[in-house]
């Protein structure tokens, strides 16, 4: 489970860090295990493009390098885009077999990102995203 | 009670009961350090309940033929066995559950919705489960009583002292506490709350969920009113459990659950209530789950009570010992002399998610989470710990290969 690439962005997370006056920001929480991510968004000018992404909180090594893939994932897609992004896109990118519990730990932060997004967007969250109602989001 | 010496547990001997021990994990020996969430079943308990279905099996209480007559044995017989190793002063005082959460809630709606108002004051424990918490946070809500909680010192030890304070001037009519902390292992006064509570003219409803099972509990000397048990923890099977309580409460009590079995007589117009523990026992119980608690009663009885509390402050002193030569693992709770065979901890900068995941691979299994103890993890300040468990069966070479898997925690993730 803990392949290098998962080390890698756990133990060098990408866009680990707040944006003041972030132009979409959310937080949420994994009450079985406890996890917590924040999520900052900065938009380009075009007001749709994502320019900046960053996160924080405490978790696992599984949400926090997802969180992170995701951070790299982000960053030049348009904020529609990846607010409609399919969960599998991440869990290939993640790319090792999780058990249901583990798989709440890696999309709190996908999560946590489509509800900044859809708020700032004033769009309605997707009722098919499974796995956000064990989530509670802020 | 008496208490005749017995020899020291052997816990190779008993291991060799429990089938689930041939099992490998990960190509790898089972090391369950996991019995606080729930204990594995030996053979004599399996054995039980397979033999009560293939020769006695019926529904209980209502049958006039002979399956039924021995259906109702096996389960009244489970109740009788439930009653004496509670040394309850009738088994007719023992109201079967669905487990130790249920009997506890059986006593927050049906004494707590009646009892209890504005002014009154419920009072619980910083170390509690959700059992013995959340039910009568709930029920304090929906009366208009205040729900307080008693604070723990540093060791992971609850402050007495603060008692009087705590209640302040309210009227204190429950008093909540678990017998043994299922994250710290800490041990609490129970006799003493309820002397307590006693003085204050409240009930002392007492957890003993993680008690049961590692200790005597004897709810005459603990003086408490209502003791609520679960069979999965002490060697006997899920989905049943016990509610002790003193006879004049719970005839005093309305029903919790309604039904078949729980009536004596039903009119268009009313419905009475059948006697206790009927009263409280709708609808079809589980039968064949009674008869393993029975026989998980006389599996850990036949090995002694307090030979096992022995055998657990041993595991713990050696498991304490062994995690404090590993200067990045932090340990909660009191000393060893004075908790019961649970060890939290954490290891620096590692999530518990992770710990427990990498020990897996090892075949070592240990809790990760919160513990349903939330208000105790915020006391600590963490969001989670790691927890490694013993019983009757666990060994010290359990407890070593815990610790070559922290190791490799730490050589994988820091």
């Amino acid at each position: 489970m803990y392949r290098e690439v998962i080390l890698d962005h756990y133990k060098n997370p990408r866009g680990h860090g707040v944006i003041e006056d972030a132009d979409a920001e959310a937080e949420g929480f994994n009450p079985l295990c406890g996890d917590e991510v924040s999520i900052y968004v900065s938009f380009a000018d075009d007001g749709e493009t994502i320019d900046d992404v960053k996160f924080s909180g405490r978790g696992c090594a599984i949400s926090q390098a997802a969180t992170s893939m995701l951070v790299d994932m982000a960053k030049g897609r348009k904020a529609t885009d990846l607010a409609q992004m399919p969960k599998d896109e991440l869990l290939e990118e993640i790319g090792i077999p999780l058990t249901p519990i583990r798989l709440k730990c890696a999309l709190l932060g996908l999560g946590v990102l489509k509800i900044a997004l859809h708020r700032a967007k004033g769009t309605p969250l997707p009722k098919e995203w499974a796995g956000l109602d064990e989530l509670e989001l802020k | 009670m008496a208490v005749t010496a017995r020899p020291k547990l052997d816990a190779r001997k008993q291991r060799a009961d429990f089938p689930i021990f041939n099992e490998l994990i990960h190509g790898k020996p089972l090391s369950f350090l996991d019995s606080a969430a729930s204990s594995q079943k030996p053979r004599q308990v399996l054995d039980a309940m397979q033999h009560f279905y293939e020769t006695s099996y019926a529904k209980v209480h209502r049958g006039v033929y002979e399956l039924a007559e021995r259906a109702t044995a096996g389960y009244e017989g489970a109740r009788e066995t439930v009653g004496r190793f509670l040394n309850a002063p009738s088994s007719r005082e023992v109201v079967f559950t669905r487990n130790a959460t249920e009997a506890i809630n059986v006593v927050a709606y049906a004494w707590g919705l009646n009892n209890l108002g504005p002014g009154d004051v419920v009072l619980v424990t910083e170390l509690e489960h959700h059992s013995n918490f959340v039910p009568w946070q709930y029920i304090a809500h929906r009366t208009g009583a205040d729900f307080r909680m008693l604070p723990l010192d540093d060791e992971g030890e609850l402050r007495l002292d603060a008692l009087d304070e705590v209640a302040g001037a309210g009227r204190v009519k429950v008093v909540a506490a678990g017998m043994v902390s299922n994250s710290l292992g800490s041990v609490n006064p129970v006799e003493k709350l309820a002397a307590w509570a006693h003085e204050r003219g409240a009930i002392m409803v007492c957890d003993a969920a993680q008690g049961a099972p590692h200790r005597v509990v004897d709810v005459q000397a603990l003086g408490a009113d209502f003791v609520a048990v679960t069979a999965h923890k002490l060697c006997g099977p899920s989905g049943i459990g016990a509610l002790w309580g003193r006879m004049e409460l719970l005839e005093a009590m309305e029903p919790f659950n309604l039904g078949g079995h729980m009536i004596s007589r039903v009119t268009v117009e009313d419905t009475s209530w059948g006697e206790v523990p009927a009263k409280f026992e709708a609808g079809t119980q589980a039968i064949a789950e009674a008869v393993g608690f029975g026989a998980a009663i006389d599996y850990i009885s036949e090995i002694g009570l307090d030979a096992i509390e022995q055998h657990e402050h041993e595991l713990a002193a050696y498991g304490l010992e062994r995690l404090a030569e590993l200067p990045w693992v932090k340990t909660y709770g009191p000393p060893a002399d004075r908790r019961a065979g649970i060890i939290s901890f954490n290891v620096d900068g590692i999530h518990p998610h992770d710990v427990a995941q990498i020990l897996d691979g090892e075949g070592v299994a240990i809790r990760a989470g919160h513990h349903c103890c939330q208000p105790l993890m915020t006391k600590l300040g963490v969001a989670a710990t790691n927890r490694a468990s013993f019983y009757l069966y666990t060994v010290t070479d359990e407890i070593d290969r815990l610790i070559a898997g922290l190791h490799k925690v730490r050589k994988i993730l820091s």
